[in-house]
């Protein structure tokens, strides 16, 4: 365990050294600097402002430079935003993307196993066809088309919920579904097929035979060894609800990170881009990594070792 | 009635008969093709498939309208006779850019999934074979690119490098073949070990025959479900990376392009927007049902 715990941490911070050095270097392959603008800066205000930005020293000098600013969590200011620092930004927006984030994440878990669990206890009746075409949809329909969908006719058409901006709970539904949609019937769908695997076990019989009720059946033996395999997916998931907040974040106008990232893209803001990259990559990281350790410690009969990653 | 002798007749006790084989022996890729066949969803999916990719070909070709003439006289008209689709704000005709945005989908998913079989194949198939340190040092590879956020690689790359089909391309197989590579190493772990490879080599197949005529043949079904499930995603982030404004640059209209104009326009030209969203659903509505019919067919154990 420690072992594989101490060579998943190697993996990671290898990674992450990649990710820094790519986007570094990455940054530098671009042309332009960060003070080439319409405006003619006059020559000696640019050499002014390099010195004071360390961009006159060597490339490699400056990449040392930002590894160690990195790793004591300096990520620099913005280029564009002159008021504001990178960490400014990812503390401004982060915490909304965060509250959005898990939200989804509620509602893509809470639905997606009561959207599988009906499904497998109807199995081949039309619930659960009705169940398995919502989840198919789901996993077909792009976050980004199904948001504008949601703000067209919950918003534009049936005026229920406001459009854009982020303001109050009622401001948070539209986003919260469009985002939570994929992960939704993903879970569903795997639900569906471990509950269909379980049911059909001894214990289940057991269960039956000892005169459980339907709903003790399900709910204690059945669920519960279900939904073992969708903690696994919990990782990927929420990566995906994090990259999907990049386009819900920008249709529903939702002041998170998210919209940060995709304005400091179209802005060519590199600081802010290869901060927010960094940061991402390093949410995304460790979050893969916890939820295999949760794995384990939920399912007490899951052995994590050097073999148990095929 | 009266029954005579004539009546009867010894049936035939020939042991040598009985034991022929009397229907026509089905490999595996016929019995995985009869069951495919017989899934009509996997079926409708796969014509519709078909019929996009005939239209992405030819509708350009044959069409009195271009995607690149901008008619400013006429834009942003609702569907007509004229413009089936309508048109932009540009006054470009959405019909043929619809085909050709198919073009640019069809030919990112393929492309993307075609790179990523050939690396992953090579690589999984070398790895999975030869074992030990080299599996060791080239999985270890894998494991640590794979570590890295997908998306997050891509939009990097795209940031830095010349927009365009090839740029995704490249920035999409860039992590991409390592799905593939690791599941072609499993089945090839699994399989090298089985007699039929001891038998290739007792008759004298080099390494090189072993893997590409033996091992990986009999591994195409995972390999053919996992690409039923990459091209979808290619498709998917193409459109998504140009929704974001890093895809393919203008004229050049791709879907996730087309849906980012069309979005600002939602609210008078709905129909803008509501095409390309369409055309991308139902695509990958489509490429998702194949491949769920594709894994049913090649491995009816999974049928859940």
């Amino acid at each position: 365990m420690i072992r594989y715990l101490g060579k998943r941490i190697f993996y990671m911070i290898i990674a992450l050294f990649l990710i820094i050095t790519a986007t570094f270097w990455l940054m530098q392959a671009v042309p332009g600097g960060p003070f080439t603008s319409e405006k003619q800066v006059p020559p000696e205000i640019e050499a002014a402002l390099n010195a004071h930005y360390g961009l006159d020293k060597p490339l490699f000098e400056q990449y040392v430079d930002y590894l160690i600013r990195v790793i004591t969590w300096d990520l620099g200011p913005s280029f564009k935003e002159k008021a504001s620092t990178v960490n400014q930004i990812i503390e401004r927006g982060f915490p909304v993307s965060l509250h959005l984030g898990l939200q989804s994440l509620a509602i893509a878990i809470f639905g997606g196993i009561t959207l599988g669990v009906i499904a497998a206890l109807r199995h081949n009746k039309w619930q659960d066809y009705t169940a398995m075409v919502i989840a198919v949809l789901g996993l077909s329909v792009p976050n980004f088309i199904l948001a504008s969908f949601y703000q067209y006719i919950f918003s534009i058409k049936l005026g229920w919920f406001p459009i854009a901006q982020w303001e109050g709970f009622e401001y948070t539904v539209l986003p919260s579904f469009a985002l939570a949609a994929l992960p939704l019937a993903f879970i569903a769908r795997l639900t569906r097929s471990n509950m269909i695997e379980v049911m059909s076990q001894d214990y289940i019989k057991t269960a039956k035979a000892k005169g459980l009720s339907t709903f003790t059946t399900t709910v204690k033996h059945a669920i519960r060894n279900a939904l073992l395999p969708v903690i696994t997916y919990l990782g990927p998931l929420s990566a995906n609800i994090l990259t999907g907040s990049f386009v819900v974040e920008r249709i529903f106008g939702v002041p998170g990170l998210g919209r940060e990232f995709v304005m400091s893209i179209s802005n060519r803001d590199y600081t802010v881009i290869m901060g927010t990259t960094v940061f991402y990559a390093i949410l995304l990281v460790v979050l893969v990594l916890l939820v295999d350790l949760a794995y384990t410690i939920v399912d007490p009969r899951i052995k994590l070792a050097d073999g148990g990653k095929e | 009635m009266q029954l005579t002798k004539e009546h009867f007749e010894p049936i035939s006790m020939d042991l040598r008969e009985a034991e022929d084989i009397k229907r026509p022996s089905l490999s595996f890729w016929a019995d995985a093709w009869r069951r495919l066949k017989m899934n009509k969803v996997a079926m409708a999916s796969l014509v519709f498939l078909i019929l996009l990719g005939l239209c992405a070909i030819f509708v350009p070709l044959i069409s009195s309208h271009d995607y690149y003439t901008t008619e400013l006289t006429n834009k942003n008209k609702p569907p007509s006779a004229e413009h089936w689709f309508g048109t932009d704000d540009l006054g470009r005709d959405m019909f043929v850019r619809i085909w050709h945005g198919a073009r640019i989908s069809l030919e990112v998913g393929f492309a993307a999934g075609l790179i990523d079989l050939i690396i992953g194949v090579i690589w999984g198939g070398i790895a999975g074979f030869f074992g030990g340190r080299i599996d060791e040092y080239m999985m270890r590879f894998a494991d640590i690119l794979y570590a890295v956020p997908y998306l997050l690689v891509v939009i990097l790359l795209l940031v830095v490098l010349q927009p365009g089909v090839g740029t995704i391309i490249i920035a999409l197989t860039i992590t991409g073949w390592i799905g593939m590579a690791r599941i072609v190493r499993g089945q090839v772990l699994q399989l090298k070990a089985q007699e039929f490879v001891l038998a290739a080599r007792s008759l004298g197949a080099d390494n090189g025959r072993i893997i590409f005529k033996h091992l990986i043949p009999n591994a195409l079904g995972p390999i053919l479900v996992t690409l039923s499930l990459t091209v979808p995603q290619a498709i998917f982030t193409e459109s998504f990376l140009s929704f974001l404004g890093l895809g393919v640059s203008a004229p050049v209209a791709s879907w996730g392009t087309m849906a980012s104009e069309g979005l600002s326009a939602l609210r008078y030209y709905p129909w803008r927007l509501m095409f390309p969203a369409i055309f991308i659903s139902v695509t990958m509505l489509a490429f998702n049902l194949l491949g769920d019919g594709i894994r049913d067919a090649v491995d009816p154990r999974l049928r859940k």
